[in-house]
């Protein structure tokens, strides 16, 4: 158990271990440090001194028994920061917001039993959203693997389905190996969270160390270079199409800054339109008029239209999700589809294409400007400019659109007066959500410029995301803004973590906009099942205010759209972790939206949605 | 068919695809014989919802510990698509081959079948062995046992007749496969 703080009103010690890492993809080759001054190691200072080595300065994560020789190596050196997070979802988020926000590998570090299984919805969501982290459990001794001894759990089985890769070392001679192979493992090819489940008695034991450049990791070596006559296929069609659209995902985020570089080269060499996935906010940037906002379920109209009406469809780093395609047999039906992924087993898994290439983004788009400004190709200007005015005119529709209020705060508005705020600070802003309606009004209202500055779970869609992934930001990045957009719901599932943010002085902001629903659950409710709202209302909210003062935050309410800007003033002025209620409209719904079974081009926008055949159902 | 249209819209979910003809394929593959790469493997099948027919293990290769898993699996051209490629980004599995696709291949599969009776049937069943050139391995006044070793659908054949001359247990061991001609699954990329 870990010794809780005696006084709540007490200031928190600022950590020991100040760090401000770099944002840099890959791993630096710096000379060999060694944490501890001694000749053999024990496998825990195995484990700090690999995580020294792969570049790693912080850990999240939650002692117990299992993991307490780590714990204890951890207390005895500097070079690796430990943020102790209050549930260990908790660490693997936050693992993740790190790991987004630096586009290094996240790292986690948890005990055996209930602390592994209450990772797994962590690791799931970093499977799903493919996010390198590198998370190490506890596991009892070796000797009592098998016995159902006191906080054992099959960890490896548990999580073989939730992993990229899991190990459990039983002999302390391959734990550095296992360590470097792991770090390689999560960051190569489609990236992905890796368990290393260690017995106690592993990690007590003495054994030799090895560097990772002394570690053959050549088992794993996915391919990243494209087939360049794929490539030259793929611009001749690029170069001859005549209603183009890039649709871009969270595979050119994970290929680094320099993929989103190329990926605006090339685009802004094609004058071709772009719409981004959910996953992909940021790889282009959002404010240039080539931008057609997200795409998908709640994607903009222009964008989804144009996914539609396409001749020739470039996918690079995305993965034909079900809330992107809408109707499959109606998807995009007239288009020649081009798909980069560096997965072969994403390509023509939902969606068949028509040209596949196996490569990591910033490779294909590198390859693929070369083979453009070799043969000197020109976009066909006069199709090009139809189809532009083709989707002026679907802009025009205004989709994002909404009936403000004088009396009562519209989400989106509350929204759009926060990117007005965010986008005069002079501070970088990172900005995290958790699930459901503000995730996706988030989606549709703020602008992303940048790669690594949006995190949201989107695969897996797990509520209580967003603040542990602030709070990993904010570790990562503290002199940054650090805004969790939240909902009144999804923030109660890892609310705990707000002591974690106070106790390290990481000033996040979280800003709830509270309708009292699960908007989202609200929303399929009254428009498929009847208007029947079974489970969807919370009750009895806590007051977020006192909350907020009860963790040693800072707790601020708008409830008339007249409080908003001066709230957003406040929390962006105070230095301290902040919880803004935005008391919104509870009727408000999101839109425009794709019913399911429905395909782009039937989408309903907000005037439309009271002609939603409700009686369907 | 309205039916199920009115039920989709219910969902969350789009409606289910209209399938596709499904015919059985021969998966080799290479991979590191290490803790967890078989339920690493069978898990792929179960959590994917693909379907295995036949699966043999051994280590091929000692001093590299490296196994060779050969797989039967059913499903649609485009769901054996899917499975060769999630097969092949399992960091343990080095290599993948469809042996049906890749040219003519050979399937063999060995069987023991225990066969009780007496007097004619006996007699009658060792007729039909030497028929399929099984081996008897076993022999007691009363029983046989015997090896067979033949592509899938010989042991099957041979299995129906054993039947009704008292047989009461078999082992199989799954297919073993390989492509015919020069190349093998440890060249190309």
């Amino acid at each position: 158990m870990a010794t809780k703080n005696t006084s709540t009103k007490a200031q928190p010690k600022m950590q020991l271990v100040k760090t401000t890492p770099q944002v840099k993809a890959k791993t630096a080759k710096s000379k060999p440090v060694m944490v501890f001054d001694k000749k053999t190691l024990t496998g825990a200072e195995i484990v700090i001194q690999a995580l020294v080595d792969n570049g790693v300065d912080t850990i999240f994560g939650y002692p117990g028994g299992a993991v307490l020789p780590i714990y204890d190596a951890i207390f005895q050196q500097k070079k690796v920061r430990h943020v102790l997070v209050r549930h260990e979802q908790a660490a693997l988020h936050a693992a993740e917001g790190y790991a987004r926000s630096t586009g290094k590998v996240g790292c986690a570090l948890v005990t055996s039993g209930p602390g592994a299984t209450n990772a797994v919805t962590g690791l799931t969501d970093a499977l799903l959203d493919s996010i390198p982290v590198v998370c190490f459990s506890g596991q009892v001794p070796t000797f009592l693997i098998g016995t159902d001894a006191f906080q054992e759990a099959d960890t490896t089985g548990i999580t073989r389905q939730c992993t990229k890769q899991n190990y459990l070392v039983k002999d302390v001679k391959d734990l550095a190996k296992t360590v470097h192979e792991a770090f390689h493992v999560a960051k190569s090819g489609r990236p992905g969270p890796v368990v290393i489940d260690l017995p106690k008695d592993v990690q007590f034991a003495p054994g030799p160390y090895q560097s990772p450049e002394e570690t053959d990791i050549s088992r794993y070596q996915p391919r990243t270079m494209p087939d360049l006559s794929k490539i030259e296929a793929a611009v001749e069609l690029i170069a001859g199409a005549k209603k183009p659209i890039f649709y871009t995902g969270g595979g050119v985020i994970n290929a680094g800054p320099e993929a989103a570089k190329l990926l605006a080269e090339f685009v802004q060499m094609t004058g071709y339109p772009l719409t981004s996935t959910l996953m992909g906010l940021g790889a282009y940037p959002m404010s240039d008029t080539q931008h057609l906002g997200m795409l998908g379920m709640h994607g903009t109209f222009e964008a989804n239209w144009a996914m539609h009406d396409c001749d020739v469809m470039i996918n690079i780093g995305a993965r034909f999700d079900d809330r992107v395609t809408g109707r499959l047999d109606a998807f995009s039906p007239h288009s020649t589809k081009i798909h980069i992924d560096i997965d072969p087993s994403s390509i023509n898994k939902n969606v068949r294409v028509d040209l596949g290439i196996v490569a990591d983004s910033a490779e294909a788009l590198r390859a693929m400007i070369a083979v453009w400004k070799k043969r000197k190709y020109k976009a066909n200007a006069p199709a090009l400019k139809q189809w532009w005015a083709q989707i002026e005119k679907w802009r025009s529709v205004k989709c994002l659109s909404y009936k403000n209020s004088q009396t009562i705060i519209k989400p989106q508005y509350a929204l759009e007066r926060l990117q007005s705020a965010l986008s005069k600070d002079k501070r970088e802003v990172f900005i995290s959500t958790e699930v459901g309606q503000h995730q996706m009004w988030a989606a549709q209202f703020l602008k992303f410029d940048q790669p690594n500055h949006w995190m949201t779970s989107g695969g897996l869609g797990t509520m209580g995301y967003g603040l542990p992934a602030a709070i990993g930001a904010q570790v990562a990045h503290p002199d940054a803004l650090v805004v969790d957009v939240a909902g009144d719901a999804s923030i109660l599932m890892n609310i705990q973590e707000l002591s974690t943010a106070v106790q390290h002085r990481l000033p996040v902001k979280v800003f709830i906009l509270n309708n009292q629903w699960m908007g989202m659950v609200k929303q399929w409710q009254e428009l498929l099942h009847g208007e029947r709202y079974s489970n969807s209302y919370t009750e009895s909210l806590p007051d977020f205010v006192k909350l907020a003062e009860a963790y040693g935050g800072v707790g601020l309410r708008a409830q008339t759209p007249d409080d908003l800007d001066r709230v957003i003033k406040e929390m962006m002025k105070t230095d301290r972790v902040t919880l803004v209620d935005i008391c919104v409209d509870q009727k408000e719904n999101c839109f425009p939206m794709i019913p399911s079974g429905k395909a782009h081009n039937e989408m309903i926008l907000s005037p439309h949605a009271e002609k939603f055949d409700k009686t369907l159902v | 068919m309205v039916r199920q249209s009115l039920q989709d819209k219910k969902s969350v979910y789009g409606a289910a695809p209209v399938q596709d003809p499904v015919s059985s394929h021969t998966l080799a593959m290479i991979v590191d014989n290490e803790p967890g790469v078989l339920a690493r493997v069978i898990g792929l099948f179960s959590g994917r919802g693909y379907n295995i027919e036949s699966l043999t293990v051994a280590e091929t290769d000692h001093t590299s510990r490296q196994s060779r898993i050969t797989l039967v699996c059913s499903g649609t051209v485009h769901v054996i698509e899917q499975i060769h490629h999630q097969l092949g980004r399992l960091v343990p599995v080095h290599k993948v081959s469809n042996l049906t696709l890749e040219g003519t291949h050979i399937e063999r599969e060995l069987a023991l079948l225990k066969v009780v009776g007496k007097k004619d049937k006996r007699i009658e069943a060792l007729r039909v062995a030497d028929i399929f050139r099984a081996r008897v391995v076993d022999s007691t006044l009363e029983s046989f046992v015997f090896e067979i070793t033949g592509t899938t659908e010989k042991v099957d054949a041979f299995v129906a007749l054993m039947r009704p001359l008292g047989l009461i247990e078999i082992s199989r061991t799954g297919v073993a496969a390989m492509s015919r001609g020069k190349e093998g699954v440890h060249n190309g990329e």
